[in-house]
């Protein structure tokens, strides 16, 4: 938590340096809710969230280097730059994104764990083994993708957790003033048949015993869930968020429930940490994430022969692209499975 | 590139000898799914009524009683929700196809076709593919009026990252499926309802047609013309009348316009000095206009006359069948366009 804290606070400052660009939404206030969630379930677990997702990514084990650098545009990227701040993709810690549409990211979560079960049961033969993590905030609860997504999901006993980051705010929209029964969520979930569950997102304590019971019951039973997690977004929507829409007596009255410095005055009260080791963890993470900041700095640009790369897939002839205005771009495209020796035709 | 070719389940479905099978185009959509799934488990196929229905139209006549509902997967009318959560599928690593009773539904998932699939890998630096083919009827099916007769490939086509296969006949069906089906990346597969009760050979051996590989469907000397999906049936016919007239014309079938297979276009204008295409999208910012663009700047010098396009009519598409076909690219609109560009008109 003080990782995603330190990381957002330095990614605020980078971006104010003009070495970040585009839209830029921190995760300051939320902590509890990756981390708990993350901690809660899993490594095998496919994860998949929208785009206010450093936290998410930095919780499911992208080191800071990459999630930094990616936001930097640099090859030292997690997605060699490509895919920037709301597009955080880590294949080998099955994190599926970072989807910057709002809500679009849910018929995807339940695609997900289509295919985990579905490898599970229909190609494997056993039983569902795994549970995925779709993140969504209260704003993407009125998209129509996510009563579709619910509906497919109860439908065919996906077994995919819909965690409704509940922070309150749609952008500048506080949550009654653009979603009815904003008091009792649930309900959404409800009336898919989906397990359901209010849980404190700034207690972390409580965000991992409550997602663990939840996700262990899901797996279980093959069933999908829908969580109203309740929290808060100390900064803005994204950098250029006045927030006028709140008040400071209503910040402030959050920032004194802090997660991070609940959990932490449980570990002294129980001796788990001390004043020193929790200074020694502090002074790592600034020590780690500086780092960060200068493998980005220091991290190469990508090449420009970088920009037609990643469109397709081998083993179809690897696109090489070109900037020019054809349909297909370059010679090397347009016929691409002609062959090369002189031979034209098919075999 | 010369490895793909090398690889000996290439070939065009004239090379195979055996008996002379004639099946319907559905039928040959049918075998090259079922081929497919018994190769290879991650396939599934889901849509609306694809399983208990039998398809809307057929299609998958059968496949529920071989594969089970565990792979043949009915939907509810989500076009949104089915299509992202076979996006999600893909990007674990299934192979799902996705059928869109009609294309024109798939607007409502252009966000997901759109912005999820042929994005994943780019955004995610390539570490997430998206093995997926949609596939369904495309363009008027016959008086369905103008909400239901869209001809996606003109909006689609503009977008990079997919594959977009549209057959003219069975056996390019069977050979172009099979092949987006094992494609590595998201391919959109245009059917037409008005070709799937379409008979033709259709060999029994397996054999997969790669993309970007047009076929020349009859030579001639005086005139090209370019084509893609049903139109091409129109091209030929109009291609009878004309050489009545004394014109002879070269049929090219494109079969995929993304990849577009220009040399074999390029090839033959370079012998004819004139082209005419034929596309059944609206003609304003369609496959056909860059095609035609493309014709001018690579035959600049080879042609007698600029590139004549036969679109479908800027309007929406009407009801009356009267009207639907002096709407389309039909065969009068193709020979009077061949009679001006050469100049017989």
């Amino acid at each position: 938590m003080h990782l995603i804290r330190e990381f957002e606070v330095r990614c605020t400052q980078s971006y104010q340096d003009k070495k970040i660009g585009g839209f830029c939404h921190v995760y300051i206030g939320q902590e509890a809710v990756a981390v708990g969630c993350t901690q809660a379930v899993r490594p095998e677990d496919p994860i998949i969230t929208a785009y206010r997702d450093h936290g998410h990514a930095l919780a499911r084990g992208m080191t800071a280097r990459a999630c930094m650098a990616e936001m930097y545009g640099k090859v030292g990227g997690c997605a060699k730059g490509k895919g920037g701040s709301m597009h955080m993709f880590d294949r080998p810690n099955n994190l599926y994104g970072g989807h910057g549409i709002v809500g679009a990211q849910t018929p995807l979560g339940a695609g997900l764990a289509f295919a985990t079960k579905y490898e599970d049961e229909v190609i494997n033969g056993g039983k569902n083994t795994r549970v995925t993590l779709c993140f969504l905030g209260d704003g993407a609860v009125n998209q129509g993708a996510f009563y579709e997504a619910m509906n497919l999901a109860g439908l065919f006993d996906i077994p995919v957790i819909f965690i409704v980051e509940n922070n309150g705010y749609s952008m500048g929209t506080a949550i009654d003033r653009g979603t009815t029964m904003s008091h009792d969520l649930c309900i959404k979930g409800r009336a898919h048949g989906l397990k359901e569950a209010v849980i404190d997102g700034m207690d972390l304590l409580a965000v991992y015993h409550d997602m663990h019971e939840l996700a262990e019951w899901c797996r279980a039973n093959s069933r999908p869930a829908f969580v109203d997690m309740k929290c808060y977004r100390y900064k803005g929507h994204s950098m250029s968020d006045p927030r006028k829409y709140r008040t400071r007596e209503e910040e402030e009255r959050y920032e004194a429930n802090d997660a991070i410095a609940k959990f932490e005055k449980a570990l002294l009260d129980h001796g788990v940490v001390t004043e020193e080791s929790v200074k020694e963890m502090l002074k790592g993470v600034r020590e780690e994430v500086r780092d960060s900041i200068q493998f980005s700095n220091e991290s190469p640009e990508p090449p420009l022969s970088d920009l037609y790369t990643d469109v397709f897939v081998e083993p179809w002839g690897r696109y090489t692209g070109s900037s020019l205005p054809e349909f297909m771009g370059g010679a090397d495209n347009v016929c691409g499975f002609r062959a090369t020796d002189g031979k034209e035709g098919l075999v | 590139m010369t490895a793909v070719l090398s690889n000996p389940v290439f070939r065009e479905p004239s090379s195979l000898a055996g008996p002379v099978r004639e099946i319907e185009f559905r039928d040959a959509i049918r075998e090259a799914m079922s081929e497919e799934m018994r190769r290879d488990k991650r396939v599934f196929l889901l849509g609306e009524e694809v399983a208990q229905y039998d398809g809307a139209y057929k299609v998958s006549k059968g496949m529920l009683a071989e594969f089970g509902p565990r792979r043949i997967i009915d939907t509810p009318i989500s076009e949104s929700g089915f299509a992202g959560m076979a996006i999600g599928a893909a990007a674990m690593g299934l192979r799902p196809i996705v059928e869109f009773m009609s294309w024109s539904f798939s607007l409502v998932a252009a966000d997901p076709i759109l912005n999820n699939a042929p994005k994943m890998l780019y955004m995610s630096g390539g570490q997430l593919g998206c093995p997926i083919v949609f596939r369904g009827n495309d363009g008027a099916g016959g008086q369905l009026g103008s909400t239901h007769s869209w001809c996606v490939e003109g909006l689609y086509s503009n977008v990079p990252g997919v594959k977009i296969v549209i057959p003219s006949c069975p056996a390019d069906a069977k050979g172009l499926m099979k092949t987006a089906i094992r494609d590595d990346d998201p391919v959109f597969f245009l059917e037409s309802e008005r070709m799937l009760g379409n008979k033709g050979h259709v060999p029994e051996g397996e054999y997969l047609i790669p993309f970007g590989h047009a076929a020349v469907r009859r030579a001639g000397t005086h005139c090209t013309l370019a084509s893609w999906g049903r139109p091409v049936n129109f091209c030929l016919e109009a291609a009878e009348i004309l050489a009545k007239e004394g014109i002879d014309c070269e049929v090219i079938d494109l079969r995929t316009i993304r990849p577009l297979d220009l040399p074999t276009v390029v090839k033959s204008v370079k012998k004819t000095n004139c082209a005419v295409v034929v596309d059944q999208s609206w003609s304003f910012s369609s496959p056909g206009g860059e095609l035609a663009a493309l014709i001018h700047k690579h035959c600049f010098d080879d042609l007698d006359n600029f590139v004549h396009r036969v679109h479908s009519d800027d309007v929406p598409t009407p009801y009356s069948a009267k009207l639907e076909q002096e709407y389309l690219p039909n065969v009068r609109k193709i020979c009077e366009a061949v009679r001006s560009a050469t100049y017989r008109a």
